[in-house]
């Protein structure tokens, strides 16, 4: 019998059974509920009166439509209001733990979970939200799923699924100076392309992901879904373990022990074989930016602007150009002469406290541009009250950024904070898809470290020119 | 749900590809509480002049406004996991969605709702391109696996025997599972509780909770 891999090791812990065709069903552990996936699901169950199988294993919090701003007071009436009271209503009708929004523990689902010590290594996750595969950091079979799927394991605990193939992204080499895990993540996407993951469930190995701490190996998870993959996932070490531990909903004492053997028998066996294998050398990535429509429109910040006159393929030349009407942006232009109006810092994907910390260097010292504006909006009310305890709030005030409340905000635009037509933004979310932060919004998706120099520059940056 | 057996409609040309479940169903719509209605948002930043002079968006000009089926380009609806997307689709009236490939919770998304996704190789996917661009019906069997189109001729697809069956069938999955694997999941989970308990949260650790406050509304 040939060896297993990490994503083999958990699906088998969590088959139920496995169907005539081949499918499994499989259990779940953990069920992160928010405010925009889960109504419906909700009433399907009253619909039809079913109860929750295990109201122990979903927390429920508001993230997409809260504002980041006036978090004392009750949200204004309309739609996002009722929006939330209607998930307040239906946490206390099925017995699911709540977290309010001006809770401490309030917080980006995605930002909460490893936070509270409700993921977990070898944990199978799951969550209305398609960067459900955040948690793959940890060593957890965690994906995103429909509301209709969200009722199913509401009702049964489990999710019929086929299992993926294996995807194997092997990283060596050190970074450069300036160049983070959302460069590398950019970096892969732009190689393999947004369906290069498809069908696959990834894992990220190699020398370059055992330097990598939690929140950057969460950073780089949390994109395996732009690159097609909704699995995305890192075998379990010390810095797993040295996260995890002490965490509110972790394991303790004699049970942590346990738990630590049972990780450490996590990781791929040596023999272990992956459908698909992928390498990348980060010693040799810089900086990225985005500059169209689809996270694989990506390219170095040294780079310019790609010239559809140059594409062969009449539908990638039609696709480029596209892109570039909606992005507003010329053929040959350097990335680095693209002027900016907005920056957003935060997001389920580089919302966590080194996100905050290495922008916060860049800003040292420094101011926004005056035709800048820009926010920073921690991932959770712990992010916020940790940076503020390092005096990061004033770090950020005092170069003009403001300075928000926990949220998905203006990665997803559903609450006030949101782009207008035509505005550009350096952004460290996860999408630039048309309108993804507001209605003709434009967006350039990079690091924080790469946010903070374009928020100083009033234009997209290379960190690496900023110098100390 | 809406059972799924045959098909017959002319298919709306959307060659773009990409189309992602945000450009699909903007973001902001997401805050609309009922899965109703929602076909009224679809597509809704591209359908410009819906009702006045200049060029129209393909699903607000005849006869693709009536469309029932969508032909469209490699990776649709990828990104998002908002099934708003599909209900939007449903809503406007499509049941089955024809491309090179798609976004995989989207994917999953429509068999939920009695919506059917196709892949079509390349070729293929022309052919049913160039039918819809023509406004030429198509019929869909899915019992038979056959896009036929209005010259007697047919192409063949895939689809998953489970999910095909739970299409034709309407069948409720919840109920299913409920039904046939209730034992399965309990003697699952005493085999979890010994094996793995941390993995079931505790009384003592859910008290963790005990203190949070009501929301301010």
């Amino acid at each position: 019998m040939t060896g297993r891999t990490l994503y083999d090791k958990v699906w088998d812990s969590h088959a139920v059974k496995t169907y005539d065709d081949g499918s499994t069903l499989l259990y779940v552990d953990r069920h992160l509920v928010q405010e925009v996936s889960s109504p419906q699901a909700f009433d399907g169950l009253k619909e039809m009166g079913r109860r929750l199988r295990r109201p122990d294993a979903h927390v429920a919090v508001a993230d997409h439509a809260v504002p980041t701003r006036l978090r004392n007071q009750p949200l204004p009436d309309g739609l996002a209001a009722r929006q939330v009271s209607r998930l307040v209503d239906n946490a206390k009708a099925f017995g699911v733990p709540y977290i309010p929004m001006n809770d401490r523990r309030h917080g980006i689902v995605h930002v909460i979970g490893p936070e509270l010590g409700f993921t977990l290594p070898g944990a199978t996750l799951v969550c209305g939200d398609s960067h459900t595969c955040t948690h793959g950091a940890f060593g957890a079979i965690a994906f995103g799923i429909g509301a209709s799927e969200c009722e199913t394991v509401f009702a049964t605990q489990t999710i019929r699924q086929t299992k993926q193939k294996r995807m194997r992204v092997w990283l060596s080499g050190a970074p450069g100076p300036g160049v983070t895990v959302k460069d590398i993540i950019l970096a892969l996407i732009a190689k393999i392309g947004t369906g290069g993951g498809f069908g696959h469930a990834i894992e990220y190995a190699g020398p370059a992901i055992a330097a990598l701490s939690m929140e950057s190996r969460m950073t780089l998870c949390n994109m395996s879904i732009e690159a097609g993959s909704r699995v995305g996932m890192v075998a379990p070490d010390e810095t797993t373990f040295a996260y995890v531990k002490g965490r509110p909903l972790a394991p303790a004492g004699a049970m942590w022990d346990r738990a630590v053997a049972e990780w450490r028998s996590l990781a791929s066996d040596a023999d272990a074989v992956f459908d698909t294998e992928v390498e990348l050398d980060v010693a040799a990535i810089a900086p990225h930016v985005s500059w169209g429509t689809t996270p694989e429109e990506t390219l170095p910040v040294t780079g310019a602007v790609p010239d559809p006159a140059a594409e062969t393929d009449p539908a990638r030349r039609t696709r480029l150009q596209k892109s570039l009407d909606y992005m507003g942006l010329t053929p040959g232009m350097p990335l680095r002469d693209i002027a900016i109006d907005k920056v957003f810092i935060g997001s389920c994907t580089n919302g966590r406290i080194e996100d905050l910390r290495r922008a916060a260097s860049v800003l040292s010292g420094r101011h926004v541009a005056p035709t800048v504006h820009a926010i920073v909006v921690p991932g959770s009310a712990g992010v916020r009250l940790q940076a503020e305890a390092e005096g990061l709030d004033r770090v950020f005030r005092d170069a003009g950024f403001e300075w928000r409340a926990s949220g998905c905000s203006m990665c997803v635009a559903m609450n006030d904070d949101r782009l207008e037509a035509g505005e550009r933004c350096a952004s460290t979310s996860n999408r630039n898809f048309e309108g993804r932060q507001g209605k003709g919004g434009r967006t350039h998706l990079m690091s924080p470290e790469m946010a903070a120099a374009a928020a100083v520059a009033g234009r997209l940056a290379d960190v690496r020119d900023l110098g100390n | 749900m809406e059972k799924f057996t045959t098909l017959t409609s002319v298919a709306a040309p959307l060659p773009e590809t990409h189309l992602d479940t945000d450009v699909i169903f903007p973001a902001r719509f997401l805050l609309l509480p009922d899965k109703k209605g929602l076909g009224e948002q679809l597509f809704n930043e591209r359908r410009v002049n819906r009702d006045g002079d200049g060029p129209r968006f393909v699903l607000d000009t005849p006869p693709w406004n009536e469309a029932r089926i969508l032909v469209t380009g490699r990776a649709f609806g990828t990104g998002s996991s908002r099934e708003q997307a599909v209900w939007a689709l449903a809503d406007f009236g499509f049941r089955c969605v024809i491309a090179p490939s798609f976004g995989e919770i989207f994917f999953s998304n429509c068999f939920k709702n009695g919506v059917l996704p196709i892949v079509l190789g390349e070729a293929e996917h022309a052919d049913v391109m160039a039918k819809a661009e023509q406004a030429l019906p198509l019929t869909i069997d899915l019992e038979a696996q056959e896009i036929r189109f209005s010259d007697g001729r047919a192409i063949a697809f895939d689809i998953d025997p489970h999910r095909k069956r739970t299409l034709i069938e309407g069948l409720d999955e919840i109920g299913l599972i409920l039904a046939d694997d209730q034992a399965d999941i309990a003697a699952f989970e005493a085999r979890q509780r010994e094996q793995n308990p941390w993995l079931h949260l505790t009384r003592e650790q859910l008290t963790f909770f005990d203190d949070v406050g009501e929301e301010l509304r």
